[in-house]
């Protein structure tokens, strides 16, 4: 199932620097995004979303690829999709997203591409980063505008801002937002994906945080310095007690679903359907990481 | 002739002689007896005291054509072998051979009085930037020649390398001419290199800027080898001998690498109590410590020792007991330096018993695991450390060779690519440590067990290490970047590489 793709860490690399681009693959981050946003000034753009698609063509990476486009109302986002659509990258994250329209309008784009360059339809996945309290009170239909979404991300910095509020180490003024946009994603079927914490070297607070954004149910968290790609998989990996765990329960399901037995149990606990789900999580973070 | 590892050495080269081809890591048997300096005698009421380099000069009998030697301990802040050769070139001597454990950027200083003659052979570790490039010219009277830390001790020991007069850098020195390293504004820690050369040199000068009330203690090189003592107003920039505060790579690329390689130790086999470990003084290499400690705190093993050049990571292991012993040829920073003075642990080495492969048995022969820098590997594991991308001497031999072929893992570390450039390919352009003596190597793409190693290749199944051949490993790096294009040389022979037993494994042509 393509939405059970693990997205722990989605390491942000700008799109206009070749030595990065060539790299981005070595560090183990699940999904590397090629920014073609904010990353890159405006006199780049261009010289970036072709570098970005050459990149794509050219370089094989180990993981999910994913280009973070300008905003599609923007005088930029079309061009973006135009230059690194044919190059098929895995996903397209669209920043800033307000309403349903925006996504169902980049579908569009990516249908009509797929078409032409004759990629299978729905090949090309997209998600959306929520960065707007109007965006936000309009999750749960972003999540849900197209098939091809997995995703929902909050843009930390610019929500924030939004709020009229500035950043804490304990993150209070972003827990209703998190909240939300988790009940959003969650309620859509798709993966929540936590904002990027910009001081690479507070790893205390980055850990603190990303402990916290786990607990919460988030799926993964992006990132934009490789050495946080590490410290969010440390975090994400179930410990071998929770592996032992999840293993007994999924042995107890298999055993008593051969023998149709109607009530499982296991410790003198009931397992039902959602700790079997639950289960299955952490089994594939596991598998994931021994990978 | 073609050598043991395939490179063609001329029969005869200019200037050396016999031209012995490397036949294999220990191929080479000594016979003879050790030299040694000439019998000399300093009666009672004799002062060593020298007013002036001048004086010394003359007072050792420094002639044309004699061969002159210094330490790099204070590498980048030696104001040593400069003003002596400053001194020198003003007494009108010329046709010397300069024979320093190594040479570093601060020397370029003396290019004119090769370019005058007063100098006109060189035989060293290395060399970089204006002195690489004057050696690799053909301007001397004879090719340079080029030799490991363990090997230069192994020349001198054996009288290939016949020192008449080295000048010893001395930060704490009394009016008798006993030495230390650890006291003093030019403290450097260890004198290792120059323990060798003060043994084996006819006459040894001591420079100081650091005289003491006799006697001076601890002593690193005794009064029993040193003829005259020179006091100068500086002998050395303390910013240039020693760096501060060691600064971690953030550089995730090399942290990449070096998690790698404390993966490799992890898994190898080697890692368990008692085991030793030198750490090269690259990025990488230095970055790795810091994966190994938390592998041993997190397995509760415990070395037996440390080697090497020393930096403060390995004091770092060696105060938290982690190892019990650091042998300490050379000091790379502040803390080193300390530790040498005020742990009992920290036990200074000479050249010689580092990695001298014709004594009774150096240091790296006890050596577990070391990991090695390198400026390209080719496909049969050959490493160059010494010239660049243009065939031009832009690096030291040091003791990469010696610590290979000691330690049962030599762990090779390099980025795959360097700017447009692949740094695993086929051929290396000149070949220091023969590839039978390297077993892994390491890049931020993958990692490559030599096939010899069947041991370590299945330990390292299972361990999670992308693993991988090393023609796959070239092939990636050719794929991103191109099969770059053979340096394109002349006949001339510009420099001989001696593998550490004296015997010839390449040499430098001169490029085209």
């Amino acid at each position: 199932m393509q939405q059970e793709r693990l997205r722990r860490a989605m390491m942000f690399m700008p799109g206009n620097n070749p030595a990065m681009l060539q790299n981005a693959g070595i560090y183990g981050a699940d999904t590397v995004i090629f920014d073609l946003e904010d990353a890159v000034a405006i006199s780049e753009k261009d010289a970036a979303r072709h570098l970005v698609a050459s990149a794509i063509r050219r370089l094989k990476y180990p993981c999910e690829v994913a280009v973070r486009i300008n905003h599609i109302q923007t005088p930029y986002g079309l061009e973006d999709l135009k230059a690194v659509l044919p190059a098929q990258p895995d996903l397209i994250r669209l920043p800033k997203a307000e309403n349903a329209r925006d996504i169902r309008d980049v579908d569009e784009i990516i249908a009509a591409a797929e078409k032409a360059h004759g990629f299978a339809p729905g090949s090309i996945k997209m998600m959306a980063a929520i960065e707007t309290a109007k965006g936000l009170l309009q999750a749960y239909d972003i999540a849900t505008a197209s098939p091809r979404m997995v995703a929902l991300a909050i843009g930390g910095e610019d929500f924030v801002a939004d709020l009229k509020t500035t950043r804490s180490k304990e993150g209070t003024e972003l827990f209703a937002a998190r909240s939300h946009l988790l009940l959003a994603a969650r309620a859509a079927g798709i993966n929540a994906i936590d904002t990027v914490f910009s001081n690479v070297n507070d790893e205390e607070t980055f850990i603190a945080e990303t402990k916290l954004i786990k607990q919460m149910g988030f799926d993964g968290k992006s990132v934009i310095n490789p050495r946080q790609v590490r410290l969010v998989q440390e975090i994400f990996t179930p410990t071998e007690k929770e592996i032992r765990q999840a293993e007994r329960i999924i042995a107890a399901y298999k055993d008593a679903l051969e023998h149709n037995s109607g009530v499982i149990a296991l410790d003198g606990k009931m397992i039902d359907t959602p700790i079997v789900i639950r289960a299955e999580r952490v089994l594939a973070y596991a598998a994931a990481v021994r990978r | 002739m073609i050598n043991a590892v395939g490179r063609l050495i001329p029969d005869a080269i200019k200037g050396i002689a016999p031209v012995r081809p490397y036949a294999g890591p220990f191929a080479a048997v000594p016979a003879g007896r050790t030299a040694g300096p000439k019998l000399r005698a300093n009666n009672p009421g004799s002062d060593k005291l020298m007013k002036s380099i001048d004086q010394a000069i003359e007072a050792a009998g420094l002639r044309d054509g004699m061969t002159i030697s210094f330490h790099h301990h204070f590498r980048n802040g030696d104001f040593v072998l400069n003003q002596v050769v400053e001194a020198i070139a003003r007494r009108k001597i010329t046709g010397l051979t300069l024979a320093p454990s190594s040479l570093n950027d601060i020397n370029d200083a003396i290019l004119p009085h090769i370019e005058a003659g007063v100098i006109t052979a060189i035989e060293t570790s290395g060399a970089r930037g204006k002195l690489g490039k004057l050696l690799t010219s053909g301007k001397l009277a004879k090719p340079a020649v080029i030799r490991s830390h363990g090997g230069r001790a192994r020349a001198i020991e054996a009288g290939e390398l016949k020192i008449d007069v080295a000048f010893i850098g001395a930060p704490c020195c009394d009016h008798y001419g006993n030495i230390n390293g650890i006291e003093g504004r030019s403290a450097c820690g260890s004198m290792g290199y120059a323990m060798v050369d003060a043994a084996f040199a006819d006459k040894v000068v001591a420079i100081t800027d650091n005289l003491v009330p006799y006697p001076a203690t601890p002593i690193s090189i005794p009064q029993t080898q040193v003829d005259f003592v020179v006091i100068l107003d500086s002998i050395g920039d303390p910013a240039g001998i020693a760096s501060g505060a060691l600064r971690i790579s953030r550089n995730p690329r090399e942290l990449l690498i070096a998690e790698y390689a404390a993966g490799i130790i992890e898994h190898s086999g080697y890692f368990r109590n008692g085991y030793s470990l030198q750490l090269g003084s690259g990025g990488a290499s230095l970055a790795a410590a810091r994966f190994i400690k938390e592998k041993m705190l997190a397995r509760g093993i415990t070395g037996s020792f440390g080697l090497g050049g020393i930096t403060a990571p390995m004091v770092e292991m060696l105060e938290q007991g982690l190892f019990q012993t650091v042998f300490d040829v050379q000091d790379f920073d502040v803390s080193s330096i300390q530790s040498l003075k005020n742990n009992p642990r920290h036990v200074e080495v000479s050249a010689s018993y580092y990695a001298n492969p014709h004594n009774g048995g150096p240091a790296v022969n006890n050596l577990d695991v070391v990991i090695l820098s390198a400026t390209e590997v080719d496909v049969d594991f050959n490493v160059n450390v010494i010239t660049d991308s243009n065939g031009v001497i832009m690096g030291a031999s040091g003791g990469h060779s010696d610590t290979a072929a000691g330690a049962r893992l030599a762990i090779v570390v390099a980025p795959l690519l360097r700017g447009r450039l692949p740094m695993v390919i086929d051929r290396v352009h000149t070949i220091v440590t023969p590839g039978e003596t390297v077993d892994v190597v390491v890049t931020e793409r993958g990692l490559a067990v030599n096939p010899r190693r069947t041991d370590l290749i299945g330990n390292l199944k299972g361990s999670g290490l992308p693993v991988m051949s090393i023609e796959e490993l070239r092939q990636i790096a050719y794929d991103l970047a191109g099969r770059p294009a053979e340096i394109r040389v002349s006949d001339e022979v510009v420099a001989v590489v001696e593998y550490r037993d004296g015997t010839i494994i390449d040499v430098v042509r001169k490029p085209l």
